[in-house]
């Protein structure tokens, strides 16, 4: 079988796989390649000149990322070598033991939790994961989780308040999937009831979305003190493509469907609902994943100082007020 | 649409559909047995066809109207609208799609709480109203249903909601998202304090409402062959690409699978309920 611990996140990463709007920094690294593969049989030194481009390339994805749309943002969200969950875990947390299994129906791949360590204290970590290559996509099914998936965050939720762990939740998922069995086993009733037990978790919790923040989906395991987004992360009611097959008539509006949503993180920071964007490295997390885990794992024990630190009718009482304070009216 | 119909230019059409929305007239075809009704005795029968048992969808207001007492009742927040957080414009803009729908229901949101009695048991009932943007959630959905869960709880009773709503609304995006978790924690209180709540579903419920408040009553009750669900039937046959099972997401379907504790007639509803909140919170029979 295969196992997401064993991939080596960078034999992948030889090829960067650029997204459309990334093709002049693509050009300019073929570029750059060239030129290192005509310097070996060649006496004229063009070290200088790879340098120049080298620089060339780093200003223009600097430009690039400084002003990107929130459809290329959404690109970035999904791309094919974003980092998972298992690729940050390995990479924040110490001697993780991954539990499995709802105790009801089934063990859900598509979602992952366990018991660790984060700077020598116990917490419990749970998030989707996504595959990388069609057969572990297939097995984690897209990272689209079914009822017996969220009934394992539950029961992983509820064992981490028994023992006095802080819950870490990660973000990644396209949505709960939508299937005849979830439906048939009460895929609403598993989201509904996390979303009650999590605002009343005698625990701390901290959510940080990863990837994709889709939907109801995401928000079943989103509930807690504290929402963290990475900088090219998204979280929307609905996918830009769903919300513009319904809206516009066509899917093909999604560019349209993602600046109308307000799903980037830069945007949430700025209607306060959210409480952190935690910054991506220069071309975003998959260019440096070590990077990335070391800024995330710096706002975790950041975020998590604060949170522990509170009497936990004090947090609990501040929960409910950040939930009940969601939502834009006029009386 | 007939040949007639496909041939004639769009701005006929339109008006012409739109005419035949509005429900008015002497008498009514009913969609299920396809009878010939007299309107006025299907208004009568709270919109269920008196021939084949068919529950015709029924406005918040009706609702609410014919499930509680006459006096006393008292709408809740009913001051409440929303604004437009994102400045939300898709073929239409949003403030737009609010005011042809407030005009259009006479509603000023897609859900009406109200403060009253049920055969003398005071509490809490709120109706979404689905012919206001499809009775989707957003800010001022949430917060009317918070406040209702307020006033329960300050007066100890019951709390009961008839949900009929496509899910969240999605011109306010995180906003409406986010009010799935505010009213699953806000009844995450009546629990605490040992407090009934009794969700209603109507046709239809589903998406983030479904997967929010009401799945999370302490009874969960259909209506007869109503749509509840969290995927869209139309979404999931396009992921598992084949035919849906028969009756697939119907009442009938749920609580075969255990989502539902009973399946009642729409005109059983206000004695069965008032017994059930009145065997909770050990009173005699109302």
């Amino acid at each position: 079988m295969f196992r997401a611990e064993d991939f080596d996140y960078h034999c992948a990463l030889m090829d960067l796989n650029f997204l459309e709007f990334e093709q002049p920094i693509a050009e300019l690294e073929a570029k750059i390649e060239e030129l290192r593969l005509v310097g070996d049989d060649n006496e004229i030194n063009i070290e200088e000149e790879i340098e120049r481009l080298q620089k060339k390339s780093r200003a223009l994805t600097e430009s690039l990322f400084a002003s990107l749309t929130p459809w290329q943002i959404s690109q970035l969200a999904r791309h094919p070598l974003r980092p998972y969950l298992l690729d940050y875990i390995k990479r924040i947390f110490d001697d993780f033991q991954e539990l499995h299994g709802d105790r009801g129906f089934a063990d859900d791949h598509a979602i992952v939790g366990g018991i660790a360590r984060l700077g020598g204290r116990s917490v419990m970590v749970i998030g989707q994961q996504k595959g990388r290559d069609t057969k572990e996509k297939i097995h984690r099914n897209f990272g689209m989780p079914r009822p017996e998936g969220y009934r394992k965050a539950l029961r992983l939720m509820e064992l981490a308040e028994r023992f006095r762990l802080p819950v870490l939740t990660f973000i990644d998922t396209p949505g709960a999937y939508p299937g005849v069995g979830a439906e048939e086993r009460g895929q609403s009733e598993a989201i509904a009831r996390n979303l009650l037990v999590m605002a009343h978790l005698r625990t701390p919790i901290v959510c940080t979305v990863i990837g994709e923040g889709g939907s109801g989906g995401a928000l079943a395991i989103g509930v807690g003190d504290r929402l963290l987004m990475l900088q090219f992360s998204t979280y929307s009611v609905i996918s830009p493509e769903g919300c513009a097959s319904i809206l516009w008539k066509s899917a093909d509006k999604a560019q349209l469907a993602a600046e109308a949503m307000a799903i980037t993180s830069d945007k949430l920071k700025e209607l306060e609902l959210i409480d952190e964007v935690i910054p991506e490295p220069l071309g975003g997390a998959h260019r440096n994943v070590d990077a990335m885990a070391a800024s995330i794992k710096e706002a975790l024990l950041r975020h998590l100082e604060v949170v522990r630190g509170m009497d936990i009718d004090d947090l609990l009482a501040q929960r409910y007020q950040r939930l009940m304070g969601y939502g834009k009216y006029k009386e | 649409m007939s040949w007639f119909e496909k041939l004639m230019p769009s701005r006929i059409r339109t008006e012409a559909s739109s005419k035949r929305a509005v429900p008015e007239g002497i008498w009514a075809k009913c969609p299920g047995c396809s009878a010939i009704l007299y309107r006025a005795e299907l208004e009568r029968n709270l919109e269920v066809c008196p021939k084949c048992g068919h529950h015709n969808r029924i406005g918040a207001r009706r609702r609410l109207d014919g499930f509680l007492d006459p006096e006393p009742r008292e709408e809740l927040a009913a001051e409440l609208e929303s604004v437009d957080p994102l400045k939300f414009k898709d073929l239409k803009k949003y403030k737009d799609r609010i005011v042809a729908a407030q005009k259009q229901t006479g509603e000023k949101e897609a859900l009406v709480v109200m403060r009253g009695r049920v055969k003398g048991i005071d509490l809490v009932a709120a109706a979404f109203e689905f012919e206001f943007l499809g009775g989707s959630m957003g800010s001022v959905v949430g917060e009317r249903f918070v406040r209702g869960v307020n006033a329960a709880l300050e007066q100890g009773s019951a709390l009961v909601c008839f949900a009929a709503s496509g899910g969240a609304r999605m011109q306010e995006s995180l906003f409406s998202l986010m009010q799935m978790a505010k009213t699953s924690a806000a009844l995450g209180r009546m629990r605490q304090r040992g407090l009934p709540f009794v969700s209603v579903m109507t046709d239809p419920t589903m998406g983030g409402v479904s997967a929010s408040l009401s799945m999370l009553g302490d009874v969960n009750i259909a209506e007869p062959n109503a749509l509840i669900g969290f995927a869209g039937p139309r979404v999931i046959e396009q992921t598992v690409r084949e035919k849906l099972p028969e009756g697939f997401q119907r009442s009938e379907f749920l609580l075969e699978h255990g989502a539902l504790d009973m399946i009642l007639d729409r005109r059983d509803l206000r004695d069965r309920i008032a017994d059930l909140i009145a065997i909770l919170t050990h009173r005699p029979r109302p």
